[in-house]
């Protein structure tokens, strides 16, 4: 079985770029994945993004993309599975060249949450949920996430403050990631004094929405150019998982638990040969601590309400047997949309290729990433692992 | 004035029709009318002519609340929706001024197509001026049910007299053949000249009333004028009745109009609402009704009489059945509703009610 | 203008219309003509009782757009008597006052107007604290 290689990655700072338009953003993320590629050209580009048709009333963006980046005539479509829709790319990316009818595939993720402000940001969010069951009662993403974390920490008598670790351990890693839109760490009563914003969520809980766009280059490993350097480590996708669950969370048959997550996780080590425990870090899909907290939970790394004791007693930290979020994850480097599973994929890249810096992993060589659809209505779950 | 210089006829319809059930819906917010007088007077509670007015919350409207009393009415009625040939709703506040509120609360009941459904004006008398095209329409055996609703949200001119008082409240009832009835309609009788004591013209957001002119030529002089050519006619005085409800738009009204016709102030205790809940307009008489049905006996005699500005008053001669004692307590009773009691401040209300200007 | 969409729904917003498994008696609420859990046809209407219990529930301050008329407001999950759970603003009911496991009743109010307040006016679900007939 041929291996793809992750070739090439790039990816812009996340923060709220007022003066950079869609286009813009994803070149420059594309340029400079094609650049670490070493010259490889593209055949095919499969974007990731979940709100541009709204935002910025702009649908249609692989052709968009394509012209923009100079790459007329090759093959473009947007993947969509709202906040997986990243995720979603990537994997598209890899069934292309895993099927031998693609040599070179362009993924790019691009997120612009800033061309709007106002309420028409919240709506606009809401299109991910059920239209006409969920968000025509007014609900939004942080709502669906304040219904889980209220039931859970009602159901496991989590005491207040009792998510902090997730918000303490991404920003003390993001401190260390120079693209992430916060670099700096928290203290515990920061998080504690924090704004409620949707009870029982603070505004710690909730990751920050941001513009951002991020890249990468897959191939097979024979097409790789003849000048590689030895001495660089190829990255491979050695799992690929896409699950879903019912849309709607009032539909799910155990509320708590993510079967989605469950399902693709599964999935992928199955087909990377591996077991749990052989996993080196993992970026988990923290658009909100709980989560985190499920997706530890239903991922099988944690017992079920045990996934906030994990990130309490320090057990997700860089140092611990099962770093998460190493480079920031959705909460420090920020929420930019569907561009998310790319922004994942690139870091596991860098860890895997030891290039991490003060986020660095020691002897990462498997990692996991979890892209999710609003509450895990959509997992997209890979397995980077280091050749 | 005109007065009537013959004796009119009541109508009866050919086949004896009654009320077969009866619901109330008053909305759980209250606004002091110290409140109003705090904003508005310096404070001054001298005379205030209610303790406080029902307030619909954010979320209601005509249509929300008349489904609510629709399906009480339902409850104690024990029909099936789908024997209605008829959904009529008099309001001076329907939701649109173009497509009936009768169509949504149909609807949102499990009503069949096959109905009527328009909207009924009368200022406060919509309701019951429904009432009786429902009598003519069950009497004549066109249908055998109409479900009437008088129902309103009443819009009060800030810092006017009437914001004391215009209120959020109504009833539904279903007319039915008087053999199933809880309460039989004996005859009734309505008066209607064109007196021009209160109106809003269209586009205009408040009405506009005539002060001390909606009193005598108006309210008085339509209300008694129903009530005794009702009861001259059937030869009966107001001893002859258990209990009595006028239309409410503040408590001395209906006070005196008790009295101008020789009702006690017991006769007219149990369905005088307005102090607590202020004037629900279309909702006013027929709500103070529905009290007095929550507590009636067999056997009880009514006089109802509505008043409608513009002007009219339809007086109602009414006989409580045995079958009323099985259904009162098959729904909430308006004294439940009046007892579900929020206190607001004049500012919240002014938000509730759309005062605030947004755009 | 999304007329059509809020139409569509009317018995399902008005009156909880949903279906009920002819084959193994499931309650199924919204409609979807397959049963989920036997997963054969289910297209028999059922109406709803409109009663149920908080299941969950948070209060929104940001509002999404259209929806900031009565903000805050208290959303909640709602597990209906019945068995399906469905998602609904609780009102008449101040947010303190919300507690998991509350009985709660459906009513039917304004969700809000399609547009501006020149569009229709959508009306749907929400539930009360039951309250004794």
């Amino acid at each position: 079985m041929t291996d793809i290689i992750i070739a090439g990655i790039g990816q812009t700072d996340v923060g709220e770029h007022w003066d950079i338009g869609l286009r813009e953003l994803a070149f420059t993320a594309i340029e400079a994945a094609l650049q670490d590629a070493g010259g490889l050209k593209p055949q095919a580009m499969y974007v990731g993004n979940m709100l541009a048709p709204n935002l910025s009333h702009q649908s249609h963006l692989g052709a968009l993309l394509a012209d923009f980046a100079g790459l007329t005539g090759i093959e473009a479509a947007t993947l969509e599975a709202a906040g997986a829709s990243g995720g979603a790319a990537l994997r598209q990316g890899y069934l292309a060249v895993k099927s031998g009818l693609v040599d070179v595939a362009l993924v790019v993720g691009v997120e612009k949450m800033t061309d709007q402000v106002g309420a028409g940001v919240e709506e606009a969010l809401a299109t991910a949920a059920d239209s006409d069951f969920e968000s025509v009662q007014g609900l939004t993403p942080s709502a669906q996430a304040a219904l889980l974390m209220q039931r859970y920490m009602f159901e496991y008598n989590v005491p207040a403050n009792g998510f902090a670790g997730f918000a303490l351990t991404a920003h003390a890693n993001g401190a260390g990631n120079p693209h992430a839109m916060f670099r700096k760490a928290i203290k515990p009563e920061t998080y504690q004094k924090a704004e409620p914003i949707t009870p029982p969520l603070n505004m710690f809980d909730a990751a920050p929405n941001a513009d951002g766009a991020a890249a990468l280059v897959l191939t097979r490993r024979d097409l790789l150019p003849a000048d590689w350097p030895a001495s660089r480590p190829l990255v491979k996708v050695a799992a690929s998982a896409n699950a879903s669950d019912t849309l709607a969370l009032h539909d799910r048959k155990d509320p708590l638990f993510f079967e989605a997550v469950y399902l693709a996780t599964r999935r992928a080590i199955k087909q990377a040969g591996i077991t749990l425990d052989q996993i080196d870090f993992l970026e988990y899909h923290d658009a909100f601590s709980i989560y985190a907290a499920l997706s530890l939970e239903s991922g099988g790394f944690a017992i079920r309400g045990a996934g906030w004791k994990m990130a309490a007693e320090g057990r997700i930290s860089l140092t611990s047997n099962l770093p998460c979020v190493t480079m920031g994850g959705l909460k420090a480097r920020g929420f930019a949309g569907g561009a998310t599973g790319v922004y994942q994929a690139v870091e596991a890249t860098t860890q895997l290729r030891g290039l991490a810096g003060a986020c660095q992993v020691k002897d990462a060589r498997v990692g996991m990433i979890q892209s999710l659809g609003g509450p895990a209505s959509t997992a997209v779950v890979h397995i980077l692992t280091r050749l | 004035m005109t007065t009537p210089t013959s004796s009119p006829s009541l109508l009866k319809p050919s086949r004896p029709v009654g009320f077969i059930g009866y619901g109330a819906y008053v909305p759980r917010y209250r606004l002091p009318a110290r409140e109003v007088a705090r904003v508005w007077t310096g404070g001054r509670v001298a005379g205030l002519p209610v303790k406080e007015k029902a307030v619909p919350g954010f979320d209601e409207d005509v249509i929300t609340m008349s489904i609510e009393a629709a399906k009480n009415a339902l409850a104690r009625a024990g029909i099936s929706p789908t024997e209605l040939r008829a959904v009529w709703i008099g309001s001076e506040s329907h939701p649109y001024a173009v497509k009936p509120s009768s169509t949504v609360v149909a609807e949102a009941i499990g009503a069949s197509a096959n109905i009527q459904a328009g909207d009924w004006e009368f200022a406060c008398k919509a309701g019951t001026e429904a009432i009786v095209a429902a009598m003519g329409f069950v009497g004549s055996k066109m249908a055998d049910y109409a479900l009437v609703i008088g129902m309103d949200t009443a819009q009060g001119k800030p810092g006017d007299a009437l914001e004391y008082t215009a209120a959020a409240g109504g009833a539904a009832y279903i007319i039915g053949p008087a053999e199933n009835a809880l309460v039989i309609i004996n005859a009734s009788y309505s008066y209607v000249t064109d007196t021009p004591d209160f109106w809003r013209r269209e586009y205009q957001k408040y009405p506009e009333h005539g002060v001390r002119f909606t009193g005598e030529p108006a309210y008085f002089h339509h209300i008694t004028t129903s009530a005794k050519t009702l009861m001259e006619t059937l030869g009966v005085t107001a001893k002859d009745y258990k209990w009595a409800v006028f239309h409410q738009p503040n408590t001395k009204f209906p006070q005196r109009a008790a009295q101008m016709l020789g009702f006690t102030p017991e006769q007219i205790a149990p369905g005088l609402l307005v102090p607590v809940i202020g004037n629900t307009y279309s909702g006013s008489s027929i709500l103070g009704l529905t009290a007095i049905l929550d507590i009636a006996q067999p056997g009880d005699r009514i006089l109802l009489a509505s008043f409608g500005s513009g002007a009219g008053s339809d007086a109602f001669d009414l006989t409580v059945t045995d079958r009323i004692t099985e259904r009162q307590g098959k729904a909430l009773k308006t004294q439940d509703y009046i007892a579900r009691r929020t206190e607001i401040d004049y500012a919240i209300y002014a938000r509730m009610r759309g005062i605030i200007t947004m755009k | 203008m999304e007329i059509p969409r809020h139409w569509r729904l009317k018995q399902q917003r008005y009156a909880l219309m949903g279906e009920v498994c002819p084959h193994c008696d499931a309650k199924i609420f919204p409609p979807r003509d397959v049963c989920p859990e036997c997963k054969s046809e289910a297209k028999t209407p059922y109406a709803f009782s409109g009663r149920g219990e908080v299941y969950s529930y948070t209060t929104i301050y940001e509002a999404p757009s259209g929806y900031d008329a009565n903000a805050p407001y208290t959303v909640a999950l709602v597990k209906l008597n019945e068995g399906p759970m469905i998602t609904a603003q609780l009102t008449d009911v101040d947010a303190a006052e919300v507690q998991i496991g509350m009985p709660v009743e459906m009513v039917t109010r304004k969700m809000r107007d399609d547009g501006d307040e020149r569009g229709m006016i959508v009306y749907g679900y929400k539930f009360r604290p039951a309250v004794a007939a």
